[in-house]
């Protein structure tokens, strides 16, 4: 039983990083019509800039979970203005090979300075050891990884289902020119849109740190699930987005103790099944 | 909202003559090429992906299905036919033909289930799926992991036209090209084509007329995937081994690259693209993952300032259909 619970862990684990990528990439889609290739690559940067963070700067963890978000937030918001912003009124598919494009670009340059094997990132020393919960042994890091995704996730959901910015954004999503006319910003709010949904890509990579270690690669595997877990999910509501990200990790975490070989592929035969019986996705639209 | 391919002229018989010139040329130029001193080996290779490229455009280009995985196709081709030939110790007809059929058989399955949605989440799906096959490959064991399958015998193609002499298999992997680009371009200039084409423009209106539309798309994605296939079985015959990287995703985003170079939806476009990115890749062999980069950079260059491609430039020049 132990077993069992140390995978549903790590599922959980996972899923945090689904839920987080998944409801960045649906954001994004919302407001850009863009679907962020780049997304895999600025979470590996958000690891990256929480090592350098340590190793150059000595900023703790607890820093590099405010800073890291914010620089590659940034450094997503330059990218938005200088090359994503002219591709308004082109195919969506457009935006798919751009994206890859700067994601070969920024794996590429990460790859030739640091190869491809991990740098070890310590866990900060106020969540190090671990609490027996009786029934299973629990590591405070991982438990804090689930419990801080968790609460980020229902702030982002919060923030754009129930809030004043929220609507304008939803409303904007709907119809850019006539929210224009109302007198709002929207290439701005596109932008900071667009900030918000690496923000959360870089805050997964800065919490996947201490337990995947900060390797070049890390994300490139991993945003071909995120697409599959949006496929599953469709992209039309956010909570969609957060349930099927923690669901799926959670069917990966129970796969990998139940049948290991599966467990790479399981989430991918999951969208095949979702796609024979109801096209559109759990929660999504028509496209 | 501009589709991915933003012009067809239409087919007139004067943009078949050109087109019809433009192949003839093409022939007898890559027919000379072992009298030129230019290594065949890298020319075969070119080949190989310029026919994949080919098959990847009459989906993109023609049916405005952007696949994100075709190098599934070349890869399970490749392992079919390296498994016949050194395994079953079959003649290389049988071998090209079994990698076909694994790819006929994998495109029946994969394009019924990713042709239920479109537009971006087609491409999610396909990449997905290839991704799930790289798992498979990745474990099954007639693969071999991450060995792949290595050292396939060439043999004697209906048993004495001999394949290891480098000139011979040079002829019979441009015989192969060709076949395969002559099916595509009838294809494309079929009523068949004119349907795809109708509804890459406007899906709705193509039902509204009476079309399965599922059906053409399902039919063009069969055909695409087996033709991928054929290149990945003649793939085996130059590189004499099947491996892993075939079936990657960046595999599938070169492919990507080489048709959005030589021009999205134009007919000879692939095929420059092919040849441009390979030489690219043997000439920037020595600068690692610099290659990767740069092939970004070309990513992005393209999407933002050369979205009709060589090709796509050159018939623009000349109010051309090439």
């Amino acid at each position: 039983m132990q077993a069992l619970y140390a995978q549903l862990l790590v599922g959980l684990i996972n899923g945090s990083f689904y839920a987080l990528l998944s409801l960045g990439l649906a954001v994004i889609f919302g407001m850009l019509n863009i679907i962020n290739f780049a997304h895999g690559a600025l979470y590996m940067m958000g690891a990256f800039c929480a090592y350098f963070l340590l190793n150059l700067g000595g900023i703790n963890y607890w820093w590099a979970l405010l800073l890291a978000p914010i620089i590659v937030g940034i450094f997503g918001m330059i990218l938005e203005r200088t090359l994503l912003q002219w591709l308004t009124g082109l195919d969506h598919l457009y935006g798919l090979l751009l994206t890859f494009g700067i994601a070969l670009i920024v794996q590429g340059i990460f790859q030739n300075y640091f190869g491809s094997s991990g740098l070890p990132y310590a866990i900060p020393d106020q969540l190090r050891g671990g609490m027996n919960l009786g029934f299973m042994f629990l590591p405070i890091y991982r438990g804090w990884v689930v419990v801080f995704s968790l609460v980020v996730c229902l702030a982002t959901w919060f923030l754009i289902e129930r809030t004043r910015l929220g609507a304008y954004l939803r409303a904007a999503t709907e119809n850019p020119t006539l929210v224009r006319a109302f007198g709002i910003n929207v290439p701005r709010m596109i932008t900071l849109t667009y900030g918000l949904g690496v923000g959360l890509a870089a805050l997964a990579g800065v919490l996947s740190a201490p337990i995947n270690q900060v390797r070049p690669l890390m994300g490139a595997d991993l945003i071909i699930v995120v697409f599959a877990v949006v496929v599953i999910g469709g992209m039309g509501s956010i909570m969609g987005s957060i349930i099927t990200g923690f669901a799926l990790g959670v069917v990966e975490g129970l796969t990998k103790y139940f049948y290991p070989e599966a467990s790479n592929t399981v989430v991918f035969v999951l969208m095949v099944l979702v796609l024979l019986v109801k096209p559109t996705g759990l929660t999504g639209r028509a496209a | 909202m501009t589709s991915i391919t933003d012009e067809t002229l239409p087919i007139t018989p004067r943009a078949m003559r050109d087109e019809m010139i433009v192949f003839v040329i093409m022939a007898a130029l890559l027919a000379i090429v072992p009298f030129t001193g230019l290594y065949p080996f890298f020319v075969m290779q070119a080949l190989c992906f310029a026919l994949l490229a080919c098959a990847f455009n009459l989906l993109i280009g023609y049916g405005g299905l952007l696949s994100f995985g075709h190098a599934m196709f070349l890869g399970t081709a490749g392992y079919c036919s390296a498994h016949a030939l050194k395994v079953w110790g079959f003649p290389p007809e049988l071998g090209i033909l079994t990698g076909i059929a694994g790819a006929f058989v994998l495109s029946i399955i994969t394009g019924y289930i990713s042709i239920r949605r479109q537009g971006i989440y087609f491409s999610m799906i396909t990449l997905a799926l290839s991704q799930l096959l790289y798992f498979v490959y990745l474990q099954t064991p007639f693969t071999h992991g991450e060995d792949g399958i290595q050292g396939i015998p060439q043999g004697k193609l209906f048993g004495f036209i001999d394949l290891s002499k480098p000139v011979t298999l040079y002829y019979v992997v441009l015989v192969g090209f060709l076949a395969g680009f002559l099916l595509i371009f009838r294809t494309i200039n079929s009523p068949f084509g004119e349907v795809l084409k109708s509804i890459r423009e406007n899906e709705q209106r193509a039902i509204s007329l009476g079309y399965k539309t599922d059906q053409y798309k399902l039919l063009a994605f069969i055909l695409s995937g087996t033709i991928a296939g054929f290149a990945g079985s003649l793939k085996v015959f130059v590189a004499q081994n099947a491996s892993l990287t075939d079936v990657h995703w960046s595999m599938s985003g070169e492919i990507v690259l080489m048709t959005l170079v030589g021009g999205l939806g134009t007919v000879f476009g692939p095929v420059v693209g092919a040849f441009v990115i390979i030489a690219m890749q043997q000439y920037l062999a020595g600068f690692g993952q610099w290659v990767t980069v740069i092939q970004g950079v070309i990513f992005v260059a393209c999407v933002l300032t050369f979205r009709r491609g060589v090709v796509g430039e050159i018939a623009h020049l000349f109010k051309r259909s090439l």
